[in-house]
């Protein structure tokens, strides 16, 4: 499949950048790793005039240390957030949920920030970053301004970054010591998420001291757990419990109908993959 | 029988594919690699819609855009008074409808040609297609085949009266093989009605469909990636009228067929015609979703079965009765496919009567075709289902019903109640060395233990106790079932100046191996090194004859025309050797490549007869200067391959999530030239039965729309999706060709598909839950449980709409394909 006919522009820095696509409005379209992009382009279901590549950016690679946070930039590959010693140590919800994305081609060329640019509700790293209350760093023609992740995602492949603006940075709080599970439920392994589920939680003397939890594919934006995550805390870490607070899991989720999944499915799924991340993360015998 | 020969020479030898290096690293040449100077680019405009009248096609603003240099419909290339072939006339009074290569006045499914764009290059057409303004009324689609059928139907093809293609029966008592059916229903103790569907699927070769025309040479040249080159060329004559001997076709390596390039397609139809126009070279080459969009689709039937049986377990008779999805046209073997099975629903076992009847149906979907195995996986499917609910309806151990029923190796050659004969099985070997393997009893006891305990993961066994018949086919057989052609093969070998070999075989590889088999056959038969044989194929002006790729067929009769070929090889040389020796014919014998006098060290090897020959100095009195020799192979009956397959599979019941734990198959394919092809072939197989098992499905939306249109939605599993396969073989030889080989393309996708379902439905069956619909997919098995547990809160019956979440898996297909 051939996509229709587009400018090109490998922009060399972040200002390059955004200059390129104030001009261009609506018509342009930021290339990050092109993972989603590049198979709408050739299905021509998306058609933009103008395409301004962000590889040759090398300030929005990498992760770095920034005292209660890490910041990673938005154009670091999946592979590397996976490889990240950072990320692993403060953020380990993301490191595993990234691990799902894809196959190692595609997480060697895809972008944590193109990912959650592009908002597809059954992406894999939107409900990590809401779990992980994640704030996004956003640049345009009128400088920068930072967006919580649960305000981030506005609608079915919609955000709040503005066709003239990016997104450069992921600072997400340090979580150190917290445990960490991302369950996914798939057709194929190549396939995307029909329901899947972010849990991260600090145990505190046996007790739960603080849940995060939220649901990838369960409305058009990521949902976040809350019912469950207040059945959780303060409680023992046991399965009586984890499983009575799962049971909260579809509460203000609006899931769709589709060829691998019915809404009612999706809410039951919701439940029972809640339950097993949260046992998964808590560290609890099953 | 059953034994494994001691191997010596090439026979049996697990070499390396000897093409794989240029076909994995894509040094090759396919089709769509092919670039001749002053080529055309073509692009195919499709139809959105299912069943639609045209009332406009505005192709200006396409012919506008720079770089088209024409637009045509099928009146402008005269594609309206074309039919593409269909070469089985199944029944004397068969409807066949009108199929032109484009739409002409009404499009009868989505993804129907209507028009074609030329273009100096495939970007310029891919724009053009866009361009392209079609004005459709639309119609009525035409969906289920049941309401195709009944009064006041919507009519696909209006001129033939009824969506009812032909119907086709088989009945034991009137051809004398067996008693009538009705008989031993009426008299039955025990009689078990089941009705299964066999989704539709699409073949999903990796390399898409493309063809090169060049119409500038004396012979007209087309490059195709098919599997069949020959029948291509003979019916681009017939159809076309192109005399058969200005044409030329050739099939370069081909990525994978499946099936799905056994057939003379539109868009080569077109291709050719339109570079007839253009008098320049023309290519085509589909994206993806036109592939999966218009390429022609697999199975899709509606089975009901009718088992009746005494108490004990013995079977006394089978009725089944089909109902066969074609699509909206008739293809090369559209409507003969579902009859394929026709003689495989008594499978292995003694029925003693047995009614087939087959009801083809029009559709307004994507014409079906083959698809590996092409009639007998839903065959092997159905009576492997039917064994297990008998076997649950009588109380019985399925391994011990299925037993009780099937050929001793004893009775072999088996006269079987729908008319074959049975050369050779062995049934009980294969059976017990899977059950070994499987460890059986240790995972019946595993399977008790978890119902006992109500874990929420159950245990269930899967059984598939398959034959098949393959080697397609006797020309006599095919005649009986009035097929257009024979099923005959050819080769020739060129014995050259300096010792080494050419093979020219009929068949036409597309991924087997057969360039690697067929230099093992040979330099065992001729006694040369393996390196010194190349094996040539696909291209019509090389190898003038042969009947291609399909049906488990390339070995079993195409591998023996080889054979032959070789024997008349060594019959010219003994001539030629006798003459050298000065000795007479009868005192030398030939081994390894070398004839030597009885009892003496005086001979000479295979390679200097041939360079003696070519010299031709001093030849015998009155003989030809040339060993080269040809063969024409019919074979006198089908191969019938056999085995046990058995599948564990966890089943979570909470989620409706199905693990398989473990697969054993045993495959008894007759001789084995090469392991490794056979190890490759039975894996592909499985991996391809397996999905239709649990993931494959091609959909429809209410309109007539394919909701499958890309790969992320038409779920085809990949090696991270497929268990470890344990496999293992038994050799039964063949007894009806000199090798002994049976053929080994379909066995593992014929036999693993009831296998999983079996066992999937074995973890889940005392909860209560009787059938699950194919695939298997977690929410279908998961309301099955809650259904059974009477606590299903169904919303909606899968329906499959473009929603929310999904990121390619919400595309329908027209996204792609416009």
């Amino acid at each position: 499949m051939i996509p229709s006919t587009f400018d090109y522009l490998a922009a060399s820095s972040v200002d390059e950048a955004v200059q390129a696509l104030s001009e261009a409005g609506e018509d342009g379209k930021v290339l990050a790793g092109g993972q989603s992009l590049v198979p709408v382009l050739r299905l021509r279901l998306a058609m933009p005039t103008k395409l301004v590549d962000l590889n040759k950016i090398s300030e929005l690679r990498g992760v770095r240390d920034d005292g209660d946070a890490i910041v990673v930039g938005a154009m670091t590959t999946h592979h590397d957030v996976i490889n990240d010693p950072l990320i692993r140590e403060y953020a380990a919800l993301l490191s595993l949920a990234t691990q799902t994305v894809g196959d190692p081609q595609i997480r060697h060329r895809g972008t944590l920030g193109g990912a959650l640019v592009h908002a597809d509700p059954a992406g894999d790293l939107l409900a990590p970053a809401v779990a992980l209350d994640a704030e996004m760093v956003i640049v345009g023609p009128g400088g920068r301004r930072t967006v919580a992740a649960a305000e981030f995602f506005v609608d079915l492949f919609t955000t709040v970054v503005g066709p003239d603006e990016l997104l450069v940075e992921v600072r997400i709080p340090k979580k150190a010591g917290w445990g960490a599970h991302y369950e996914k439920f798939q057709r194929v392994a190549q396939a995307w998420s029909i329901v899947a589920v972010a849990a991260t939680v600090r145990a505190e003397g046996g007790s739960i001291a603080e849940a995060r939890v939220a649901l990838t594919n369960m409305a058009a934006t990521p949902v976040r757990a809350t019912g469950v995550e207040q059945a959780l805390v303060g409680q023992p870490a046991t399965v009586q419990t984890i499983c009575a607070a799962a049971e909260h899991a579809a509460e203000n989720t609006s899931p769709t109908s589709d060829g691998n999944a019915d809404a009612d499915y999706r809410e039951h799924l919701a439940r029972v993959l809640t339950a097993r991340a949260l046992t998964a993360a808590a560290g609890v015998a099953s | 029988m059953t034994a494994t020969q001691p191997v010596t020479g090439e026979l049996g030898k697990a070499r390396r594919r000897k093409e794989d290096a240029r076909l994995i690293t894509g040094r090759t040449r396919w089709t769509d690699n092919i670039t001749l100077p002053g080529m055309l680019h073509m692009a195919v405009v499709r139809s959105p819609l299912a069943h639609a009248k045209i009332t406009a096609i505005n192709t200006d603003a396409a012919r506008e855009l720079p770089g088209v240099l024409g637009v045509f419909t099928a009146t402008d290339l005269g594609a309206d008074s074309i039919s593409l072939p269909c070469a089985w006339q199944i029944t004397p009074d068969m409807k066949s409808p009108k199929a032109p290569p484009l739409a002409v006045d009404t499009v009868h499914f989505a993804g129907e040609g209507v028009a074609v764009v030329v273009a100096r290059d495939a970007a310029s057409a891919a724009d053009a297609v866009s361009a392209v303004e079609v004005d459709y009324d639309e119609l009525p689609p035409v969906l289920d085949m049941e309401a195709a059928l009944a009064d006041g139907a919507t009519l696909v093809h209006p001129d033939l009266g009824t969506n009812r293609n032909a119907l086709w029966v088989f009945d034991s008592a009137e051809a004398g093989s067996g008693g009538d059916v009705e008989q031993a229903i009426r008299d039955a103790e025990v009689v078990v009605k089941r009705r299964f569907h066999q989704q539709r699927l699409i073949p999903a070769f990796m390399e898409p469909r493309s063809v090169v025309v060049d119409p500038t040479g004396e012979q007209l040249t087309m490059w195709s990636a098919t599997q069949v080159p020959h029948i291509l060329k003979t019916m681009a004559s017939l159809t076309l009228g192109v005399p058969e001997h200005k044409v030329r076709v050739i099939a370069p390596d081909v990525g994978g067929g499946f099936g799905g390039k056994l057939q003379v397609t539109p868009e080569e139809t077109v291709t050719l015609l339109v570079a007839r126009r253009m008098g320049k070279p023309v290519k085509w080459t589909e994206t993806r979703s036109e592939s999966l969009l218009a390429a022609h689709h697999g199975r899709d039937q509606i089975q009901d079965l009718t088992v009746a049986a005494r108490r004990d377990g013995t079977v006394t008779g089978l009725k089944v009765e089909l109902l066969a999805d074609m699509g909206a046209y008739l293809r090369l073997v559209t409507p003969g496919i579902p009859i394929l099975g026709a003689f495989m629903f008594n499978s292995i076992y003694k029925f003693p009567a047995y009614r087939f009847a087959c009801t083809n149906v029009f559709t307004t979907k994507t014409p079906t075709d083959a698809y590996r195995g092409a009639g007998r996986p839903e065959a092997t499917f159905a009576i492997e289902r039917m064994m297990d609910e008998l076997a649950v309806e009588l109380g019985m151990e399925p391994l011990e019903l299925r037993q009780r029923n099937w050929i001793t190796h004893e009775e072999f050659p088996f006269a079987t109640v729908a008319g074959l004969t049975y050369d050779s099985g062995n049934y009980e070997a294969a059976t017990a060395k899977a059950k070994e393997l499987f460890d059986y009893g240790g995972l019946r006891a595993e399977q008790r233990r978890r119902r006992e305990a109500g874990d929420p993961v159950q245990l269930g066994i899967g059984i598939s106790t398959y034959t098949e018949m393959c080697g397609l086919a006797p020309s006599r057989v095919l005649g009986a079932l009035s097929y257009g052609a024979g099923g005959w093969e050819h080769a020739s070998i060129r014995m050259l100046a300096t010792g080494t070999v050419e093979v020219v075989t009929g068949v036409s590889p597309h991924g087997q191996g057969h360039e690697t088999a067929w230099s093992q056959i040979i330099a065992d038969k001729l006694g040369v090194p393996f390196e010194d044989v190349e094996v040539l194929h696909g291209d019509t002006q090389l190898s003038p004859k042969g009947m291609d790729t399909y049906g488990s067929r390339s070995l079993a009769v195409g591998g023996i025309a080889a054979v032959r070929a070789a024997d008349k090889v060594i019959e010219k040389a003994r001539k030629v050797a006798a003459h050298m020796l000065e000795c007479s014919e009868a005192d030398l014998e030939f081994a390894q490549g070398k004839f030597t006098i009885k009892g003496t060290d005086r001979g000479k090897t295979i390679q200097e007869v041939a360079f003696t020959t070519f010299a031709a100095h001093d030849l015998p009195e009155g003989m030809e200067p040339s060993l080269d020799s040809e063969a024409t192979f019919d074979p006198e009956n089908f191969s019938f391959p056999h085995g046990t397959h058995l599948c564990a599979a966890e089943v979570d019941t909470e989620t409706g999530w199905v693990t398989i734990t473990r697969y054993v198959c045993v495959d008894d394919v007759g001789t084995v030239v090469n392991p490794l092809i056979v190890e490759g072939q039975i894996q592909g197989g499985l991996a391809q039965g397996i999905a239709q098992a649990l993931f494959e499905e091609a959909t429809y939306d209410e309109g007539g729309t394919l909701t499958t249109g890309t790969l992320a939605d038409y779920l085809v599993p990949s090696a991270a999706d497929l268990p470890h396969f344990t496999t293992d073989r038994t050799e039964t030889p063949a007894t009806t060709n000199p090798l002994g080989v049976k053929g080994v393309g379909e066995a593992g996708t014929i036999a693993s598909t009831p296998a999983v379902v079996n066992a999937v439905l074995d973890a889940v069956r005392h909860l209560g839950v009787t059938d699950i619909d194919m695939p298997c997919s977690p929410q279908r098995v998961w309301r099955a449980v809650q259904s059974a547990r009477g606590a299903a809160k169904s919303t909606s019956d899968h329906t499959t709409e473009a929603a929310a979440g999904g990121g390619l898996g919400s595309i329908d297909a027209q996204g792609g394909a416009r």
